[in-house]
């Protein structure tokens, strides 16, 4: 690792100061990602600016219509809100199945959708219940945050703050675990809002994507049946040691028709 | 660099660390309590699993100033002087362990697990020890120890 200093604000402004004071400054959330990437000397910040502090950036409060989560919230306190588990019981199961315990008690959400890692699970639930994604500067639509591999419309030194989650009528989130990371080989989020349907797959691909083909079937008939295969053509997809392209264009059908039997209970 | 107070197995110490110094680092070669094991360093193995504040994390992904202020509870701090803890007692009873070096981060994970969900069922510890790495036991044996270990916990 390549030496840093140490900031430690503890509020959103605090933040803004501490970056202004940085060369090149880095947030560290609950490091699950980061300290990795920093023992291997992929990243050489000047300064890392630890988030843990920051009063008001951690938690959940549910709304009428939709529940906010907080940046600094750990994937295990999101698995276990009661809010959650009723309201959105997909995206309860969904943190409840990153990684392993140990990663789940520090790893965060803000982290998760910031580092827009191709196999990781959040951006499917962000993508597929079309949340908002708020920041120190604006609300970015989920449609607009997840721009390429590892990369986001975040800009240099903004801030998420809160990822605010409609309540859908009914979702449904099956992931293929690689049995090694956990992370995704595949996985499909569905959700259903009155007459839309979205349709979000991660880990097959570049960055996690929509699936218009699929949307459209589900609109007509919210039935496992409506997915067809073939509905995501293999082409673009990821073909690596753990997967071939073809197989997971595959598994994106099988896992689309389970999660839509999930969210149909 | 930044001193550091943390309660350690319910002992208050302060120390100066560095900035790059992980969790780990400073448990084993600050403190000199080496039960907490580095296997790979890479946040794979569950090794080095300790707990902050009461939850288990992989102490070779944090860093020591991360955790100032908090309580940390070490391997070390399980037994009762001579009696060990109902888990540990178990992982012997059940040939739990071979060369024992994932064993500091089995017990404490599996402790907390326990803690986490008394009634927990095979299936639960199963999951539960998804980041915890054992080249040697194959699992089977680990598996025994903790359900004993969950019921002497339970009394
Ligand atoms: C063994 C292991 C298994 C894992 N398995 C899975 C899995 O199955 N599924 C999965 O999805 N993930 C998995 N992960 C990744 C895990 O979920 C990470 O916690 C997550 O990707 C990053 O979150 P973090 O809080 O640790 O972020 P950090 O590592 O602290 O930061 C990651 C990046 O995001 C930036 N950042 C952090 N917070 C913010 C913010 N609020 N605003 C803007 N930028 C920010 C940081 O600067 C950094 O660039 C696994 C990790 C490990 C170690
Ligand atoms: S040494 Fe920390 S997970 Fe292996
Ligand atoms: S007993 Fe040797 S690694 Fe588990």
């Amino acid at each position: 690792m390549y030496d840093f200093g140490i900031k430690n604000p503890t509020s959103v402004d605090d933040v803004k100061t501490a970056l202004g004071e940085s060369d090149d400054g880095q947030f560290l959330a609950g490091g699950q990602t980061l300290i990795p990437v920093l023992k291997q000397r992929l990243a050489m910040p000047s300064d890392l600016i630890s988030l843990a502090r920051v009063d008001g950036l951690s938690g959940i409060s549910a709304g009428g219509d939709s529940i906010s989560v907080k940046a600094m919230t750990c994937h295990a306190e999101v698995a276990a809100n009661a809010d959650i588990k009723s309201a959105i019981p997909a995206l309860a199961k969904l943190a409840g199945g990153i990684g392993d315990p140990h990663v789940r008690n520090r790893g965060t959400i803000g982290g998760s959708v910031a580092n827009n890692d191709p196999a990781a699970d959040y951006p499917a639930a962000v993508l597929g219940l079309g949340a908002t994604v708020v920041t120190s500067e604006r609300e970015i639509e989920a449609d607009n945050f997840f721009t390429g591999m590892f990369d986001t419309a975040l800009n240099e030194g903004e801030l998420i703050t809160e990822i605010s989650f409609p309540i859908p009528e009914a979702a449904g989130y099956i992931k293929f675990p690689n049995p090694a990371t956990r992370y995704a080989l595949v996985a499909v989020m569905v959700a259903k809002f009155g007459n839309t349907v979205r349709v979000a797959v991660t880990g097959a691909g570049p960055c996690v994507f929509r699936v218009a083909e699929m949307e459209q079937a589900l609109t007509a008939s919210f039935s496992p049946d409506s997915i067809k295969d073939g509905m995501v053509p293999a082409d673009d997809l990821n073909n690596d040691i753990h997967a071939s392209r073809e197989y997971r264009a595959h598994l994106i059908g099988v896992l689309a028709r389970r999660a839509v039997a999930e969210a149909n209970g | 660099m930044p001193a550091i107070t943390v309660r350690v197995n319910g002992l208050e110490v302060t120390k100066e660390v560095g900035a790059r110094t992980l969790l780990s680092t400073f448990i084993r070669e600050q403190l000199k309590l080496t039960g907490t094991h580095v296997g790979c360093d890479t946040s794979q193995c569950g090794a080095c699993v300790v707990t902050l504040d009461g939850k288990t994390v992989k102490s070779c992904a944090v860093f020591a100033w991360e955790a100032d202020g908090a309580d940390i509870g070490t391997i070390e701090g399980l037994a009762d002087g001579d009696n060990m803890h109902p888990m540990q007692e178990a992982f012997r009873e059940h040939h739990g362990l071979q060369c024992g070096f994932c064993t500091p981060g089995m017990v404490m994970t599996a402790v907390s697990l326990v803690e986490n969900n008394p009634d927990i069922d095979e299936d639960g510890i199963r999951h539960g020890l998804e980041g915890n790495i054992c080249r040697c036991t194959g699992y089977q044996n680990i598996i025994d120890a903790v359900k004993t270990g969950a019921k002497a916990m339970r009394g």
